[in-house]
């Protein structure tokens, strides 16, 4: 099958080298302590993120989830103000009322949410408002396999088929359910599930963008003529985990120190007197064990489905440095200045907890 | 007595909960591997990963409680509870009173809480004056290790519904998970009171009463009262007081509902003069409840209260300047004289 109708192979490659960038920019700078809280990375997501966008224009809206730099990247929001944002500067994105869990960019508008299936019912509304003011405009929901067992997601699903919203649903299958293995805690198969809502679906691996690009345009091309919403299921890897400093990363990356830091309090717990019986405590070993190997083989192996190695492919060499040097200029730009207004940092808050 | 961190005491006393009675079980969102030392002393049948479903787990565990169990259901963060609002609500806080009396719901919902590591205002809530508004729910955040230990215990034996809440500024696992704790580019220990994040916890481990406040310091010219971190932030900004020649009490609360009220008219009467700390919101929360018990006991008193007064933001020096500080605790206490 040779490349779909439309789709450019180097703005899509451009699209996720600038997301990827921007990602370990930011990843980066949460390693190095000067980014607050907690960072979930969409590295990995970018073939889903660069194909669906590629669909979008003028104010069609976005409903975002905890993995929201990307999409709001490839829409054009200023890097250097979603940087400062994201650092907790008040002179970022948001004055630094959001962080990255709840980027607004009212301009596109995309608003995200930290809460898990939220993006459906925003979308939902986005896609109610938009066909009332805006028809032709589209809505776009992303949200994570594991939303899918959030009720708000499905309802949002229903209300969806039920009136005929130009919404589009995008499922980034990424496996796993925060440090869970999601088919662990799921019934059935998802994108039947999605299926039998009556929604439009498609299934992509997200790693290959023409084809998220080929799918996704068929799900918005309909959902926009007024046909019906869609449900693009795509899969992925999240090499960062979680969020950075995800603990089963962690364990991957060094089994040993973790080791040193897990086994004795939980030794010192399976040996208890009291407790469970024998079965019960070899089962709970061979839980961690699955999980741990499962970890494992996701990390190393599916590491490899890598949505900008695939992407590379489509290019000439020449067209592909071009690409890279132009925006590992511009993002490097950013992070530096981005940087250097958040100044040094070894701690947040302030410099004491609340004593003189 | 042994010394433990707090979130340590909490699953040491879940622990002994569970091997004391077969009937306590936990779930919730990536427990068997958040508490993987409970997982591997009672099997994964007691310590239940569920999907990220709150609504219906939550329920599940009213429903489960109400059938022979003892459920500890987890709601990872308490900003995750309003997903769940209803079972809480609507059935949890009702059903005994529904049954007529005659059928209790014995449910510990155990949650994250609260701020201070810069999480954005999603993350770092307490709502714990909001889920205390509902009949028959019990509302404790503990400030110390043993304060912790000793009402899980409680919790669990609790024939109530307990909504246990662990402030994340005090667990070392809230603060690897959601503050990057991990990183050795940042420390947390300024901001973590130290004999909060790690303490003695007396052994055999006993019960600690609901609605039982406890006096953390002794001081006869205002009394400050709050719980969880905020008793510690009292206790700072007592300190800086005494320079001043102001002698503060402080109150930890330890729950907020019940609510020891004679504690607190104790202190109040002794004093003439209360600033409410609360990490809660100023609305309907408890600085507001205190006021009504005060004006309701006939008491006559100078009152402040330092709460959080809106959305509390993200960037690291505006949020400490949303939550009740040992500034604006000092600057309240002044304010009264």
């Amino acid at each position: 099958m040779g490349l779909p109708l439309g789709f450019d192979a180097a703005s899509a490659y451009r699209a996720m080298v600038r997301m990827r960038l921007v990602e370990e920019a930011l990843a980066q700078a949460w390693a190095d302590g000067l980014v607050p809280g907690e960072y979930h990375s969409g590295i990995g997501e970018e073939g889903i993120n660069a194909g669906v966008l590629s669909h979008l224009s003028g104010r069609d809206s976005m409903a975002l989830d905890h993995r929201n730099t990307s999409p709001l990247v490839g829409r054009g929001t200023d890097i250097k103000l979603l940087m400062l944002e994201v650092m907790g500067s008040e002179d970022g994105l948001n004055r630094g009322w959001a962080g990255h869990m709840h980027l607004m960019d009212p301009g596109i508008p995309a608003a995200a949410d930290g809460i898990v299936g939220a993006s459906g019912p925003l979308a939902v509304g986005q896609a109610i408002a938009n066909a009332q003011l805006h028809p032709g405009r589209v809505a776009v929901a992303f949200h994570g396999e594991a939303a899918m067992n959030q009720g708000m997601l499905m309802e949002s699903y229903n209300m969806a088929v039920a009136w005929n919203l130009p919404v589009l649903f995008v499922c980034k299958d990424n496996k796993w359910s925060i440090t869970t293995y999601s088919a662990d805690v799921t019934g059935g198969d998802l994108v039947e599930r999605a299926r039998s809502f009556g929604l439009a679906v498609e299934k992509v691996g997200g790693d290959r963008v023409e084809d998220v690009y080929r799918a996704a345009g068929r799900l918005i091309a309909r959902a926009r003529n007024g046909q019906g919403p869609g449900f693009l299921s795509a899969s992925c890897h999240r090499p960062g985990g979680h969020f950075e400093g995800d603990p089963i990363v962690r364990l991957l990356r060094n089994p040993r120190g973790q080791a040193e830091e897990w086994g004795p309090p939980m030794i010192r717990s399976a040996r208890e007197k009291t407790g469970g019986n024998r079965s019960d405590r070899v089962a709970a070993v061979k839980v961690l064990t699955k999980r741990g190997a499962r970890a494992a083989w996701d990390y190393t192996v599916r590491a490899r489905m890598d949505p900008l190695r695939r992407g590379r492919r489509l290019l000439d060499q020449a067209a592909v440095e071009r690409i890279e040097t132009f925006e590992r200029q511009e993002v490097e730009q950013a992070i530096t200045e981005a940087r250097a207004a958040v100044g040094p940092r070894s701690t947040f808050g302030v410099a004491r907890g609340g004593s003189q | 007595m042994t010394v433990m961190k707090y979130g340590q005491a909490i699953d040491y006393a879940l622990g002994e909960a569970m091997a004391r009675d077969d009937c306590v079980v936990t779930w919730g969102e990536d427990v068997r591997l958040i508490h993987r030392d409970l997982l591997a002393r009672f099997g994964p049948e007691r310590v239940r990963d569920t999907p990220i479903s709150e609504a219906a787990f939550l329920y599940a565990g009213i429903g489960a409680a109400m059938t022979g169990l003892r459920p500890v259901v987890e709601i990872m963060l308490i900003d995750f509870l309003p997903v769940a609002w209803a079972g809480i609500a609507n059935a949890a806080s009702k059903f005994r009173d529904f049954s007529g009396g005659h059928w209790e719901v014995p449910l510990v919902v155990r949650a994250g809480c609260g701020g201070w590591y810069t999480d954005g205002g999603q993350h770092e809530q307490t709502f714990w004056g909001q889920v205390s508004a509902y009949p028959n729910i019990n509302v404790v955040c503990p400030s110390t290790p043993a304060d912790a230990a000793g009402l899980m215990l409680t919790a669990v034996q609790s024939d109530e519904v307990v909504v246990f809440l662990e402030h994340q500024l005090l667990s070392e696992q809230w603060i690897d998970y959601l503050a990057g704790g991990s990183r050795a580019t940042v420390s947390f220990d300024h901001l973590a009171p130290a004999d909060g994040a790690e303490g003695d916890v007396p052994l055999p481990l006993e019960p600690l009463p609901l609605g039982q406040a406890a006096v953390r310091r002794e001081g006869s010219d205002v009394a400050l009262v709050s719980l969880g971190v905020g008793a510690h932030r009292c206790l700072e900004a007592a300190n800086v007081l005494t320079a001043s020649g102001i002698e503060a009490s402080v109150l930890d609360l330890r729950s907020v509902y019940p609510l020891d009220k004679n504690a607190v008219l104790e202190q109040v009467r002794k004093t003439g003069r209360v600033v409410v700390v609360d990490e809660d919101y100023i609305r309907g929360g408890l600085t507001g409840e205190i006021a009504a018990l005060l004006l309701e006991a006939g008491v006559t008193t100078r009152y402040a209260r330092v709460a959080v007064e809106g959305t509390i933001p993200f960037a690291p020096h505006l949020e400490y300047a949303a939550l009740p500080n040992a500034e604006r605790i000092v600057t309240a206490v002044k304010g009264l004289e």
